[in-house]
């Protein structure tokens, strides 16, 4: 048995670790040698990745690619096996206001008695700190963050009352309310209607366009070159990262879904004819 | 029960009015203080999904009991007292829930599972040591026995007054704490990646849980001190979509459940306190489920009703839109409602409703054992008619589906279609010159 076969991608992630420069303290997330196991059975191997600044990053791979491992393990959410995390050349702990997340839409209870405005707030809870109440500053704060995506009229609304695309952008609304400079999204794009896309789009060039960073998992290969400016392709380890359009290629796509999507066989084919033609 | 004295309305009310005697007066506001803490604590356990670790945990403090006992002694001390008593429940039901996390951190067992072992094996571990207890015919086990059912007519004043003050403590560590609980009870997730110390706050919160089930021990007793702390928070739960208020009227609810199940239980010794307690929390629990205004059932099964009798009703103004279409009838004439398929097939109570509703909405009139539109009900009818046949024509012309699949979607959709909506199918369907035609044409639009 051939080396390459147990290890396809070895030879080129060699090629890749050998010219990739020092981690540098400009780039709001720096990852070193992350691996993240559950039940001892790895989900992200020795991941390597300097974020761009100032820029719209998704991430890219199948399911049980370790995506949503990825951004939780950075945040501190899941325990990594190994590894070094940095922003801004520091520790989460340093830093832990200029980051914002938007957590999956399933992973909370949409019955809890809270309103949109409630939910929105929370993201102020950090900048309030301990024992201190919401103060009519945060919750005008918070209202603004409701107003740039589109959900002013629903402040009050109960969150069981709003519709899924609705509930996402509350999601979203309460990252912008904690003022980060970068950004983590956990599919936000997921089941949203027409109008939701659009406005989280807005509001993600809008971030971009104020210097923020913003990385989000991201479903839809459709629109990936679209909306983002660097793609990082996962599926355990990387296997690709770099500006959209020249990482998003039939031969990537292929390694990092590896075949198992017949679906893919027709977009790999489209990007190959894509690229012949230019 | 044979020989039970039942109380006279007299009796209740002097209870209830404080006028029983010092005594009695001090624990029913001291269970009542009680109630309020377990319905304040209990809401945020409720909404973290805690209900049954809190449940292990009161079941775990058994054999804490018992043991505490036989220390105190073993060492001469009063085996009765109070504080080591509570100290040993204490342990014993913080040692429960640590177990149960050690088995689900290092086994594969799933938490309820795990939850229900330490419970049971507590509870029975405690019952074999009671029993033992018993067969030392030290003549003061009887105080004992009374935690796992609860005795509140046995408790002193100074039991109560420390009940009192530590449900007061409860309380303002709650509103303290207010905004952290309901971060973690949330979204635990985003907490962290705030930097909140969630593991910590969950500790907060479960130690008030500790804290309100081992003073609740005396009072409602082990078995049923975790239905104060949950039945009154999930009864408030249907009552409002803000957890303040939520939290407000739990509190009331357990305030409630604590003060009138101990004046009764006073009135009635032979029967054990916290049932009777309890008793009075899911009476409340059950006008809540039934009455309360939007998640109650009732609202609910109303609202069901009101939306299945609107259906039907626009069902049946198309059926004669249709009917009249066919027969190439004024859509106004009166028609025999057994002529209708629709109606035919309906049970007389549904049909009953359907009419009575539409002939409120002036949509129909009764015309000797016929029916007919009104103009209002031709002009919905023929409103309701043109929407289904523009959903149909869009699925089959922009959905491709056959014509003869189309029918039952559309059935559900024209219930649902907006005028936007419509404006939308009706521009798509000019486009392509496929907007459907009907006869009868409400005189409204004429005019």
């Amino acid at each position: 048995m051939r080396l390459s076969s147990i290890l396809p991608y070895a030879s080129a992630e060699a090629a890749s670790l050998a010219g990739r420069p020092e981690h540098s303290a400009d780039s709001p997330l720096s990852v070193h040698s992350l691996t993240v196991a559950y039940n001892r059975k790895p989900v992200l191997w020795d991941v390597e990745y300097d974020l761009p600044a100032g820029a719209l990053t998704a991430i890219v791979g199948p399911n049980g690619a370790g995506k949503s491992t990825f951004i939780k393990a950075v945040l501190g959410l899941v325990p990594a096996a190994s590894g070094a995390v940095e922003f801004w050349g520091r520790p989460l702990a340093r830093v832990r206001r200029r980051v914002g997340y938007v957590p999956q839409r399933g992973s909370v209870d949409w019955d809890f008695p809270v309103s949109a405005l409630d939910v929105v707030a929370m993201g102020r809870y950090g900048r309030i700190g301990w024992l201190r109440r919401v103060g009519a500053a945060d919750r005008a704060a918070a209202r603004a963050c409701l107003d740039k995506v589109g959900m002013a009229d629903f402040a009050d609304r109960q969150i069981s009352q709003l519709s899924g695309g609705q509930q996402q952008r509350v999601f979203l609304a309460r990252a912008l309310a904690q003022e980060a400079d970068l950004y983590f999204m956990d599919e936000p794009f997921a089941g949203v209607d027409a109008a939701t896309e659009t406005a989280i789009v807005d509001v993600l060039r809008t971030l971009r366009d104020g210097g923020r960073s913003v990385v989000v998992v991201h479903h839809d290969l459709q629109t990936v070159t679209d909306y983002f400016d660097h793609v990082l392709l996962l599926n355990g380890r990387v296997v690709a990262a770099g500006p959209a359009a020249a990482t998003v290629t039939a031969a990537n796509l292929q390694r990092t879904y590896g075949g198992r999507l017949a679906l893919l066989d027709d977009a790999a084919a489209a990007l190959a004819r894509a690229e012949a033609g230019r | 029960m044979s020989g039970t004295v039942w109380p006279t309305a007299a009796q209740v009310l002097d209870v209830l009015t404080l006028r029983a005697g010092y005594n009695t007066a001090v624990v029913m506001i001291g269970v009542a203080l009680l109630g309020l803490a377990a319905g304040v604590v209990g809401s945020f356990t409720v909404l973290r999904k805690r209900a049954m670790m809190s449940d292990t945990l009161s079941h775990a403090t058994l054999p804490g009991i018992g043991l505490a006992f036989l220390a105190a002694t073993a060492l001469g001390g009063e085996g009765r007292s109070l504080p080591v008593l509570l100290t040993g429940a204490t342990a014993a039901g913080v040692a429960g829930v640590l177990v149960v996390h050690l088995i689900v951190r290092h086994s594969r067992l799933p938490e309820d599972a795990a939850m229900g072992a330490v419970l049971s094996v507590f509870f029975g571990l405690g019952a074999v040591i009671l029993s033992y207890v018993q067969t030392l015919g030290t003549g003061a086990e009887g105080g004992i026995a009374t935690f796992i059912y609860g005795r509140a007519a046995a408790m002193s004043a100074g039991d109560a007054l420390l009940i009192a003050a530590v449900a007061t403590g409860a309380v303002l560590a709650t509103a303290l704490l207010y905004k952290e609980f309901r971060a973690v009870c949330f979204d635990p997730g985003f907490a962290a990646a705030q930097g909140w110390p969630v593991g910590l706050i969950d500790l907060a919160m479960m130690t008030l849980v500790v804290v309100v089930t081992v003073v609740g021990l005396q009072a409602v007793g082990l078995i049923l001190v975790i239905a104060l702390i949950i039945v009154p928070a999930a009864a408030a739960r249907f009552w409002t979509d803000r957890l303040g208020t939520m939290v407000v009227i739990a509190a009331g609810f357990g305030m409630a459940s604590g003060y009138v199940g101990t004046a009764l239980s006073a009135l009635l010794p032979r029967f054990p306190a916290g049932g009777i307690i309890v008793l009075v929390a899911g009476a409340l629990f059950l006008v809540s489920l039934f009455l309360a205004p939007r998640r109650g059932v009732a609202a609910a099964a109303w609202r069901h009703l009101r939306l299945r009798v609107s259906v039907e009703g626009q069902h049946l103004l198309r059926a004669l839109f249709e009917a009249a279409e066919a027969a190439q009838r004024p859509t106004g004439a009166p028609a025999d409602l057994a002529d209708l398929r629709i109606a035919r097939s309906w049970p007389p109570l549904r049909r009953a409703l359907v009419l009575a509703d539409l002939r409120r909405r002036g949509l129909l009139r009764r015309d000797a054992a016929a029916v007919a539109l009104t103009p209002a009900g031709q002009e919905e009818a023929w409103r309701l008619t043109r929407n289904h046949r523009l959903w149909e024509e869009y699925l089959v012309n922009f959905a491709h589906l056959a014509p003869t699949h189309v029918d039952r979607s559309a059935d559900l959709v024209e219930h649902v279609l907006d005028g936007a909506l419509v404006a939308e199918l009706e521009a798509r369907l000019a486009t392509i010159g496929r907007l459907p035609r009907l006869r009868g044409v409400p005189r409204s639009l004429h005019a």
